[in-house]
Parts: structure tokens; sequence; C-alpha cells
């Protein structure tokens, strides 16, 4: 125990003189919590629609306002012939082509049936997908709304309709705010890359500067050594966590609904999982570069293959495979659960306990590869 | 006086593929003894150094340093040995007595005992003024001067020198050696690689190895009785001649 105390020591002192390392502790979390839960978002917001409108009625003016007042859309040009719309579409002014056909007036009040057409642009599938969707539902609510004035108008209609409405309720997100299932993931994301890459590049940088023959000529014990290596990342770890809760709530308003302690229970399993997984990547490899390269060529992966930015429901089923034995797709999970849902340990004890079981098989691994000899 | 010896080799052999690297040497070196262990670049002097402080496997052959067998023993070996390696290798981002301490504390000696012996070690080496300059901004000098303090702070039985003096100017070269031969006093058993063959000169015992092979073991004034030379730089290039690798 008596060793453990200087090895310790001394991470201390060179993490503490790096001219980087504490500015970036302090200045990361603070910065990734401000910028990143406006910036990644997938809501679809400013579609930017043309409309061709062949009616020209007050019916057709009244769906176009109410387009036109939808936080969604954006009226980029009111015009009488498809083509023009058309070249709107094709110099990238419009997503969609929102076309109103002559019969428009009259069929809405005589067979209640809305005649548009709607064409979307799918360079950019998902714009267009949404937008549409988003507009058919304005066309919905626009119909209903004007079958019940018609009703009180007193306009016969044959049939009595019967309506089954679907209306979402959204638990855990009511408003469905893209910021809120973003903030977890984000935490995530920075723990992995700081107490991910820091520790690979650690034991790389002693072997170019040589100290680490110093090192293995004591006899110092391989277990020791790496604990020593790893503290400090945990310390680090759990100050960047503190600041972004502490910046999310005083901010966003978000607490975690589940409680701080098992936030950290989890994120110290993590933390211990992804920091033993740096070291194997410094052990393998004899200079920065290397440890660069693989550090970023595994993390890249692993954060596009966690459920961060898409569903893993919805990946193919290989990459769903690597997604499962994925440590950050169970701390991702872990986290919207603690953060969102409110989940006590019973509700996240299955991904705590692969997370737990990554944590043991990356150390073990980190231990076993850490070789005191040169062969 | 077979209990005297302090590093006992024998037939110890490291191949690298095809390449024999250090080739069946055998030799001893007495307790207290300041022994140099001599050879062109590429001789083997490293490896064969790597292979008795643990850094290396050896292909065949067996050692003992400090009684205990290099092939499974080695961590009881780190226990009793220094070594300063070739290239610098303190940690330049922490403090002279930051370095001394770490390394102090590794082998297990206690803060107290670390503190008074770090204050003595400072005003020998008249060295109080840059006890808290980190060592990155130390001349080369004063860095191999401090090294080598380090690798012999915890009183070793053996400390191993990896061309200890390289790129050192002659003056402090000379302080050097002053410091060695005061480790040798204090019954720390000196074992180093050199190319300045002044220095072998001051070795109570010099080897000097050829392509692997020790071609030649004795004090140095027999060697240069028995080359016929006038000083070691004569011996060593008489024996280098020999040598086939490039």
């Amino acid at each position: 125990m008596g060793t453990l105390k200087f090895l310790i020591e001394k991470e201390f002192k060179q993490t503490l003189r790096n001219s980087i390392i504490p500015k970036l502790i302090i200045g990361y979390p603070i910065m990734v919590m401000l910028i990143f839960p406006w910036a990644i978002n997938f809501e679809v917001k400013n579609i930017k629609v043309s409309v061709v409108d062949h009616n020209n009625s007050v019916y057709s003016q009244r769906l176009i306002q109410k387009v036109d007042a939808s936080k969604y859309f954006i009226i980029n040009n009111i015009t009488s012939s498809y083509n023009e719309a058309m070249i709107d579409i094709e110099k990238n002014h419009a997503d969609i082509i929102l076309e109103i056909q002559p019969s428009f007036d009259k069929n809405i009040v005589k067979s209640k049936r809305a005649d548009v057409m709607l064409s979307a642009n799918s360079v950019n599938g998902t714009r267009g997908l949404l937008g549409n969707a988003y507009l058919s539902q304005i066309l919905n609510d626009y119909s209903a709304e004007l079958r019940s004035e018609l009703a009180h108008t007193g306009v016969p209609s044959r049939q009595k309709m019967s309506f089954i409405s679907t209306i979402p309720q959204y638990k855990f997100n009511k408003n469905l705010d893209y910021k809120v299932f973003m903030i977890p993931a984000l935490m995530v994301m920075m723990v992995t890359l700081i107490c991910g890459i820091l520790p690979a590049l650690n034991i790389v940088s002693e072997k170019e500067n040589g100290t680490i023959q110093q090192i293995n000529v004591t006899p110092v014990n391989k277990y020791q050594f790496i604990l020593a290596k790893l503290i400090p990342y945990w310390i680090i770890g759990f100050i960047i966590l503190s600041i972004a809760f502490v910046v999310v709530g005083l901010l966003y308003g978000i607490w975690p609904a589940g409680g701080f302690l098992p936030l950290y229970v989890s994120s110290l399993i993590f933390i211990i999982g992804i920091s033993g997984f740096g070291l194997i990547i410094s052990n393998y490899s004899a200079t920065l570069q290397q440890a660069m390269f693989l550090a970023f060529f595994f993390i890249l992966i692993i954060i596009l293959l966690s459920g961060l930015f898409t569903p893993i429901a919805s990946m193919p089923k290989w990459a769903q495979i690597v997604a499962h034995s994925n440590p950050l797709s169970y701390f991702m999970e872990i986290m919207r659960m603690i953060y969102l849902k409110g989940s006590s340990y019973s509700g996240i004890a299955a991904p705590l306990l692969s997370l737990l079981g990554f944590a043991v098989g990356f150390n073990m691994w980190a231990v076993l590869s850490y070789s005191k000899s040169n062969n | 006086m077979e209990d005297n010896i302090i590093v006992k080799v024998s037939g110890l052999t490291k191949k690298f593929g095809n390449f024999t690297a250090v080739d069946n040497i055998t030799f001893n070196v007495k307790e207290g003894e300041i022994f140099g262990f001599l050879g062109a670049n590429g001789a083997g002097k490293t490896t064969a150094m790597q292979m008795l402080i643990g850094l290396n496997k050896q292909t065949s052959g067996e050692a003992f340093v400090a009684g205990y067998d290099i092939r499974h023993e080695s961590e009881k070996i780190k226990k009793n040995i220094g070594y300063m390696s070739q290239r610098f290798s303190l940690y330049e981002d922490l403090k002279v007595w930051e370095n001394i301490r770490l390394f102090a504390g590794i082998y297990g000696m206690k803060d107290k005992e670390i503190a008074e012996k770090t204050d003595q070690l400072l005003s020998r080496l008249d060295f109080e003024d840059e006890r808290n300059t980190l060592v990155k901004s130390l001349p080369l000098g004063w860095k191999q001067k401090l090294a080598f303090s380090v690798a012999i702070f915890h009183s070793p039985k053996v400390v191993f020198l990896d061309e200890p003096t390289g790129g050192v100017d002659p003056a402090t070269r000379r302080q050097f050696w002053e410091m060695i031969y005061q480790a040798a006093e204090d019954n720390i058993t000196v074992f180093a690689t050199t190319h300045y063959m002044d220095e072998a000169e001051y070795c109570d015992r010099v080897s000097i190895m050829v392509d692997g092979r020790i071609d030649a073991l004795d004090t140095p004034t027999n060697l240069k009785a028995q080359f016929e030379a006038k000083d070691m730089d004569e011996v060593f290039r008489k024996l280098a001649r020999k040598a086939t690798r490039d």
C-alpha cells in the first residue's frame, strides 16, 4: 500500500502540472452542456414550403395561413404554377410543394375531401418525410375544423361521421424536448472521451519518454502501477460529471429524476471500465500516434453504435449485436433512465450488471497486457 | 571466495530470430568492485544488462544477481539493484525532490527516512538551490548526476549504469566518477557500460564484448600487458578490429 501512495502522488502532480488538462476538466463540461443541447437536435423546423394555389379561394387561403402559422413551416412562395414551385425545389429554396387543386373549396364542402397534393424533396430524407407528416396533420386539423363549422352552419351532411382520434401522450419527456433526451447522452459521450482517451495516452507517453523503463526496473507491483494510473481519471470523471449536473440543472432546470446516488454509482462503474479500456490501448501501442489512432478508431465506433444519435432498435441486426457488446450503450440507457424516468436500482439492475462485467473484464485485460519486460 | 560473488553469469545467450545479440557469455562480478562492461555499439552490452535486470528474458543460459535467479526471481532482484538507463529517464515534469521521493517510495523507504536522506544528498551534491527545480530545466550533466543519485538512493547491492556519461563534459564526467567511487566505498557494486576508454582505466576489472561474446576480461593493467598496448584505447581497438558485425 505504501508504494501506491507515492505513485498516486506522482500522477496527481503530473496531471495538475499539465498545461491543458486542468483547464479541460473545468472548461469541457461547461462548454459541452452549454452548446450541444441546442445544436444536436433532430427536431425538424423551418421546413420551406412552396404553395401552388390553383384554387385561390377563402378556404385555400385559410389553409395557407394555417400552414404559415405553424412553427415547423415557412411559406417560401405562393404561385399558381407547379413548374415554378419545382424550380424552387431544384434551387433548394423549398423542401415541400403543397399543391391545392382547383376544386379544393367545392370538394371540401361537398364531399369533405381536401384536394391537395404534397410533393417532398427527399434529398434530405428526414426533412421531407417529417415535413410531409406534419403537413398532413395540419390538413387533417383543418378539415376537421371545417367540418365542425359546416355542421354549425347547417349544411346537411348525409351521415354522422365518427372519429377515432389518437392523442399521443409522451411520458417522461412531456414536451418531446430533444434537449432532455440528448443531455444524458452528451454526459456519457464527454466522460467517454476524457476517461477513455487520456489514459490511453498516459502510459504511451511514459514509453516515449523512456520513464517507464525506470519504473520497470523497480520492484513496483503491476496492480499498483495500473491502479495509480487509473485513480486520477476516476476523479477527473467525477468532477466533469458533477460540473455537468450542475450546469444542466441551473441552465435547463433538468435534475436527475432518480436522484444522485444511483447516478454516481453507475458512473463510477462506467468510468472504471472505460479508463481500463484506454489503458489496454496504451499497453498495445508503442507510440502516441498509434495510441491516438487506436483510441479514436474504437471510440468513434462505440459512440456511433451506442444509441447516442440513432436508436439501437432501428439498426440492422449485426449493428445491434455490436451495440449490445458496447459498454456505452448500457451506460447511456442507465443515464437516460435515471435522468428522465427516475428509475431506481431495480430498474437499472440489468444494464448495471453488464457495465460491471465490462469494468472487470477491461481492467483484468489492462493488468494482464501490461508487461514489465520487453519480451 | 564464492560467497563474495554478486553477479554470476554462465552461458547467457539472447537470440532475436536468427540474430544472436548475446552469445554465450560467462563472467562473475565480485561484491564491491567497479566492473566495466565495454564493447562497441551493437556488441550486445545493453541487451546483456537488460537480461540481468529483468527487462529482457534470456534465450538460454543462467545468471544470478544478488543471489537471485534471473529466470523467475526478477522481482526480488529488482528490490536489490539500482539502474540508470542510457537515456535519461527520470520524470521531467517532477521537481528534483519529487523524483527522489517517488523512487525512494517505490523501493519501500519511509517518508521520514526519505526526507532526511534527501537533505543529506542535496547538500553533499551542493544541489540545495535546485531542490524545487523541475528536472526538465536542469543541464544534462546535473540530470545524469541526479539519475545516478536516485539509482543508489535506496542503497542497492548492485547498481547497473548504461553509458552513464554519454554526452557529458569532461569536468562533469570526472565528478561523476568520484560519485561512482564513493558508491563503491559504500559497498555498492558498480556494473557500468561505457564508450570512454579513459573511464575503463578507472574500473577494477573490465570485460570487452565483441559481436555478442566476451573476448577479454581482466584488470586494465593485465589487459594492457596481455595485448601489449600502452592504454585501454589500444586494447579496445585491437579487439574491435576482429568484429564482423556492422
